[in-house]
This record gives structure tokens, sequence and C-alpha cells, in this order.
């Protein structure tokens, strides 16, 4: 990669806008700032990954004390930190076990109509109550508390996953794709037509495009009942869900588990013959990324105050796949850095900072009104100049870069490169 | 002995809907009108006639769509989720050439045929044009790489081009002139009305694929075509230009769409920009059934599903589950014999 001539000079890490010699072509470029990154890899003491993500973690912690109680910007965050969750489980099915899942806005829908089911009083000939306080526990309907619906919206979820992931087995590839879609589509035509399905006594399966409202928010001891004045309590509640997913998928991909879903990834004859259960892996697979899923789906249900057929489109199913890839397919700090880079264009950069931008230049439309079409159009551009995406899993970088073929690589793979210290970060 | 059971079931399944309704009609007999406040109850076929025409036209529209889905698999085993909105940007560029042609409800008869037929000219060319450029810009520098890199263009794509749509013909949906009248009862056959809609539909869809089918059994491009689905590489070898006959699949793919975009705006008179999505998954669902990869596959498939919709919407659970069994039928069908109908055992669905 690195260009003779070029090697001899010891390079100090200027800043990459600064080029001191002009490249040639884009491949001599790219040689040009890895050999930087390298340099600046050096120099940064190795102790500096072990503590890093203990420091980040931290700053997340203080991170609402900067802003007001009721900031635009917490909000945004909130909703980018749900949305990054959702990344990390759907980089379970598509990066891990390479599984793509066209439909994981099915599960968006199950999780977030837990909540609707069991915590509003939308089956209003019920009146159960489990450990409820507050609101809730004055009204009919079935009302759980919050952390159990989001035990059920896990298992609900990773049970529908399973039942998806079933007609697929058989097949490979784009198949998937279109059975997972056409899962998805199926669950979200259930939910906008649910009120033609009755449930006996006035009851409903869905309230398709009004919506369940007045869905309960969540209530803590020493806290109180959750209300969208105060976002703080949100902010740390979803961000230890995705604490907890993010450790769950280091300690996964680390496991048997984890591995078993890479070896059918590169090559589901080898795998299986070397004795990987070929169905109880690809169903884990859906189960746990499905899970994920419902989580985020439950809470995003119960921050929105609304459960809402009209929020389960296909778009959905994309926009978090384009947080997986964008961010490197199969790499848990690709799938929380793209997550949270889209959760911000999406809630944040697109509707409060540059949306009147296309009136300023005399075009007439808003850009929240074409967000899927920014997102396709990333989804192009970052295909095509860096497949591998922001932060790359180092075994995908290698196949995609073409540094060497899989397989041949297991010498490179063990050398420690500096991108094994981003692996240690993740 | 597994794949016996899977054909037969296969056409057992697509069979059971029309099947039920017919021996429904003949015994229990449908409802048919009111005289005098007493419903008429009639026991006859041809309630379920209408429902098969009814089929076939709107199948011939996924006919079209599905061929497109089918050439771009069979050659180069992509499932180009973009074309769906092919076929939608067609609509738009026909309605748009109406207007600019001066087409209305007004016009004389020979100005409408003429104006349709150059419209329909025109849209074809546009349609294949936009489809060899998005496979130029999306999908052929992913050549070499992984399988998911140029299906999640495919699907970035489509997301550009409804998003065009969207700024074009704004978000919802838009009823254009009924230039050719498509209502109107042309004749009946033992009670069943045949609607000037259907004819066109089905009149422009048997010429087209039978030009097609043509084009790939007898002149030199399409057996180019036919070898380079069978062995790109082998192809190559022989003096084919690979890249020049993936181009030319994407063109003749587009055409077709644009052609069944003109035809659904006559057909439904009405056009949005989601309308692409919808048919795009019905088509490929089409596809599918017939067996992935085979023209003659992706007509049958077109019309059985234009038939399971036309059930569907009449008969079974009314026009908003129609997706919804769609998509059931196309699960079953991955379960059952994802190598559809007519179609040869592939890696991708052994």
């Amino acid at each position: 990669m690195s260009i003779p001539g070029k090697e001899t000079q010891q390079a100090p890490p200027p800043a990459p806008e600064e080029p001191r010699v002009a490249p040639s072509g884009f491949s001599e470029l790219q040689a040009q700032l890895r050999e930087w990154r390298e340099a600046v890899d050096r120099r940064i003491p190795p102790w500096t990954s072990r503590v890093m993500p203990f420091v980040l973690v931290a700053l997340a912690i203080v991170l609402p004390f900067a802003f007001s109680t009721d900031s635009g910007f917490i909000d945004a965050t909130i909703k980018a930190v749900a949305l990054a969750v959702m990344a990390l489980g759907l980089n379970i099915v598509v990066g891990f076990a390479g599984l793509l899942d066209l439909g994981y806005v099915a599960f968006y829908a199950i999780g977030a109509y837990t909540l609707g089911w069991f915590g509003s009083d939308f089956f209003f000939k019920a009146r159960v109550h489990v450990l409820v306080h507050g609101v809730a526990a004055a009204e009919t309907g079935i009302h759980l508390n919050f952390i159990l619906i989001l035990i059920a919206a896990a298992i609900i979820c990773a049970i529908a996953g399973t039942i998806i992931g079933l007609p697929t087995l058989r097949l490979r590839g784009d198949y998937i794709a279109i059975v997972t879609l056409a899962f998805g589509e199926i669950i979200g035509e259930v939910a906008v037509n649910g009120t033609d399905i009755h449930l006996g006594g006035g009851m409903t399966l869905t309230a398709g495009n009004l919506g369940i409202s007045a869905v309960d928010s969540p209530y803590f001891p020493g806290v109180g009942q959750f209300n969208l004045l105060q976002l703080r309590p949100w902010y740390w509640l979803i961000l230890g869900i995705l604490l907890l997913v993010l450790f769950v998928n280091v300690r996964l991909r680390d496991s048997r588990l984890g591995r078993a879903w890479i070896a059918l990834r590169e090559d589901e004859v080898a795998a299986v013959s070397m004795g990987i259960p070929l169905v109880k892996t690809k169903l884990q697979a859906y189960a746990i990324g499905a899970a994920f899923g419902g989580m985020s789906g439950a809470f995003i249900g119960t921050y929105f105050t609304t459960v809402n057929a009209g929020q389960f489109a296909f778009g959905f199913s994309v926009l978090i796949l384009s947080m997986v890839i964008i961010g490197g397919i199969g790499s848990i700090a690709g799938a929380l850095v793209g997550g949270l880079l889209l959760g911000y264009i999406n809630y944040w950069l697109l509707p409060s900072v540059l949306n009147n931008a296309p009136s300023k230049f005399g075009l007439n439309f808003q850009l929240t009104s074409v967000q899927f079409g920014i997102y396709g159009f990333l989804l192009v551009i970052v295909m095509i100049l860096r497949p591998q995406g922001l932060i790359p899993e180092r075994r995908r970088k290698l196949e995609m870069t073409g540094a060497v073929t899989p397989g041949l690589g297991e010498a490179e793979l063990a050398e420690p490169t500096p991108e094994m210290n981003i692996g240690a970060i993740e | 002995m597994r794949a016996h059971i899977g054909v037969w079931g296969l056409v057992l399944l697509l069979l059971a809907l029309p099947i039920f309704y017919l021996v429904r009609d003949l015994t229990v007999g449908y409802q048919a009108g009111f005289v005098h406040g007493h419903a008429v109850i009639q026991h006859d076929l041809s309630r379920i006639g209408l429902n098969v025409v009814q089929g076939l036209a709107n199948g011939s529209i996924w006919a079209l769509i599905a061929i497109g889905y089918t050439l771009v698999y069979g050659i180069i085993e992509l499932i180009n989720f973009a074309h769906g909105d092919v076929f939608m940007i067609g609509s738009f560029v026909a309605v748009g050439l109406w207007s600019v042609f001066g087409l209305g409800l007004s016009s004389g008869t020979a100005a409408i045929i003429g104006g349709l037929v150059l419209t329909l000219i025109i849209t074809m060319l546009v349609t294949g044009t936009l489809n060899v450029l998005i496979e130029r810009v999306a999908y052929r520098p992913l050549r070499n790489a992984p399988k998911l890199a140029p299906l999640i263009t495919a699907v970035g794509f489509s997301f550009i081009l409804q998003n065009v749509g969207l700024l074009w013909r704004g978000g919802s949906p838009q009823s254009v002139n009924d230039l050719v009248g498509q209502g109107d009862t042309v004749f009946n056959i033992s009670g069943v009305a045949i609607q000037r809609g259907y004819i066109l539909a089905l009149g422009a869809m048997i010429p087209l694929v039978i030009g097609l089918g043509w084009f790939i059994a007898n002149t030199r491009l399409g057996r180019a075509m036919r070898a380079t689905a069978q062995d790109p590489e082998a192809a190559r070898l022989m003096g084919i230009n690979v890249n020049q006959t993936i181009s030319l699949t994407f063109l003749l793919g587009g055409m077709l769409a644009g052609a069944a975009g003109l035809i659904y705006a006559l057909y439904q008179t009405n056009i949005w920009y989601f309308q692409g999505f919808k048919a795009g998954l019905i088509a490929f669902t089409a596809a599918v059934m017939g067996g992935i990869g085979n023209v003659r596959g992706a007509v049958l498939g077109g019309l059985i599903i234009g038939i399971i919709q036309s059930f569907s919407d009449n008969r079974l659970a009314g026009g908003e589950w129609t997706e919804a069994v769609v998509f059931g039928y196309l699960i079953l069908i991955m379960v059952l014999r994802p190598r559809g109908l007519l179609g040869e055992e592939t890696r991708e669905a052994g």
C-alpha cells in the first residue's frame, strides 16, 4: 500500500487538510492518509484504549448537565441513542450472522405495541396492575411496570424473530432480504388495519393510524413519573439500555456463539461441516437482534407517548440498515457511531438546523420531506467509496479492501495492527 | 419427492382462492343486487369470470415489471430494488408527456392513439436509459464486491427515485385524465363485462412480451444475453462484451417498466410516488413465483399474482389487506418451493 520514496520520510502527524505532496491519485491519497494515521497511532500510549471506554461513558453520563432540562438537543440525543440501540440489534443479524434483514421495523412495531398493550388503558375491559405507581395505578387496562414491559418486549420480539427466521433457514442472500421485508410489511399492514381485528368487548388489536395514545410513562422510585419537561431521566434510562446492549454485544461477539455466527457468515457449508448447528445459530441471531429492537421500540413508544401504525414503514428498516452499513457492517463501534450519526442527522440536523436550507436557495421543499432520499444517497455513496463503512470490522475490512483473500488472511489477522487497538475499544 | 410436494403444493396454493370461490358461487351463490328490497342470489360463474379478467389485466402490469426483475436477476443475480421506482418514473414521464402533447379528454381518437404511441416510445426510451444509468453508477462499480453491496445501493437508489417522484408530484396520489375511457364496457361474454382498460392492459402486454421473447431467442444480442446469464466468464472468453450485455439487459427491463408505467397510468387513472415501491414488491413476488431468471415464469407469475390480488381485493378481505395476502403467498412460496413454478435450481434458492 505504501508508496516507495515516501516511506523514508519520517512523517510527523500534520493535519490531514494540508497535504505536503499533492497526491496524483485517489489511491495515493489513501496511502498518505493511512501513513499519517499510523504515525498518530504510534504516538498514542497503549493504555488509552483500555481507559477510553470509561471516559466516554462518564462523559455520556454527565452530558445532559451541559443543557437545559427540556433542551431540544437532549431530545434529539435520546431519540438518536434509541436508534443506535436498534442499529446494535440489527448489527447482530446483518453484521455478525450475515443475514440481510430488511424487515427490522417489525420488531420496532412489536416492541412498541407491547408497550401499547401492556402500558395503557387500550384494553379497557381488563384491569391488571403490576408494580405500577402514579397515574397508571388508577386507570383501567393492563398496566405493567416499565422494566417488566421492556422484558416482555424483548421476549415477544425474540419469539417473533424466531418465527420470521424459520422460513429463511433454507434460503440465502437476497432471498432472506425479501422474506424479512415481506414480514416487515405484513406486520406494518396488520398494525394499520388492526382496527378490523376485534378481540371482543369492543377492543381491537391496534388503534391503526389513530394511534394508542396516553401510554404510561416510566416510573422509578426516587425519580417519580417521567415527564417530557424533564428529559434527563429519559436520557439516563436509554443510556442504561444502550450500555446494557453494548455490553451484551461485545460479550456475544467474543463468545462461542459470536464466532459461530461469523463462521456461518463467511462460509455456511464449511461452518456446518465443522459442527456448527445451523438452525439454532441462525435463529439465535434473529432472536437476539429482534429482542434489542423490541426494547428500543418499547422505549420509543413511551417517549413518543403514542404507538401509531404510521411509524412502522419500510423506510424505518432502511434507516436502521443505513446506520449499520455506514458505520461498518459487523462492527459494534461502527453500529454505535452510525446510529448516533444518522440519529442526529434525522432528529436534529435535518429538522432543526438545515430544514429550511432549500428555501434559502429558492427551492420549494423542506429537507425533512426528502430525508429518505438523503439516506439513499448516503447508502450509494458509502457503498461505492467506502464499502467497509466508517469504522470497519477488521475482518471485513481485509475482505472488502481486497488486501488479502478471506481464509488466507489469518497471519494478517493475528498481527497486532493499529486496527486491533480499535477492536479493543469496540 | 420433496420437489414434487413443493411444486404441487404451490399449484394447490395458487388455485386455492379461485377454486374456493368457484365452488361457493355455484353452491351457496352470491348476492348480485337488490330487487324490491330483496337480495338477488345468483348461482353462476359470471362473478368469478369478472374476478379473473380483472386479475389478468392487473397481472399484465405486474408481468411487465416482473420481467425486468427476472432479466436482471438472471444475468447478475441482483434484486434490482430500484426497478419498481423506475416503473413509477415511467408513469410520471408518461403523464408529463400527455400534457406536453396536449392530450386531454377533449382530444380526438386519432390524436389520442397517435399521442399514446409516441408517449409509449419516449417513455420506454427514458426509463430504459434511466435503468442503464443506474446500473452504470450504482451496480457496475460493485461488480466484484460482496453480493450485499449492490443490493444496498439498489435500496439506496430506490429511495432516491422515490424522493424525485415526491418532489415532482407531491406526496399524495394524483388522479390523471382517463384518456381511453378505461371503464367503458366494450362487450359482454356471458355476463362478464369486458372493459376497455382490460383489453388495453392485456393488448399492450402480449405483443411486448412476444417481441422480447423473439429478441432473446433470435438475435445475436439476445444470444449474448442468454450466454452471459449462463456463465459470464465463459461468455467473456467467447468474445461477448459482458458489460455491454448487462447494460442491454437493464435497457430492456427499464423499457418494459416504462411501458408498464404508461399502462398503469391509463388503467388506474391515478399515480403517486409510492406506487413503484408496492408494485415492485408485488412484481418481485411474481418473478419469484414464476421462477426467477425465467421470462415465461415472470409473465405467468405476474398473471397469477394479478388474479390473487383481484380475489383478495374483491372477495377475501378488501383492498387494504391485499399486500399482506400477496406477501403471505411470497413467504409460503419461499417455504414450499423457493425456485418457483418454472425455475431452475439455483445456489440462492437450492
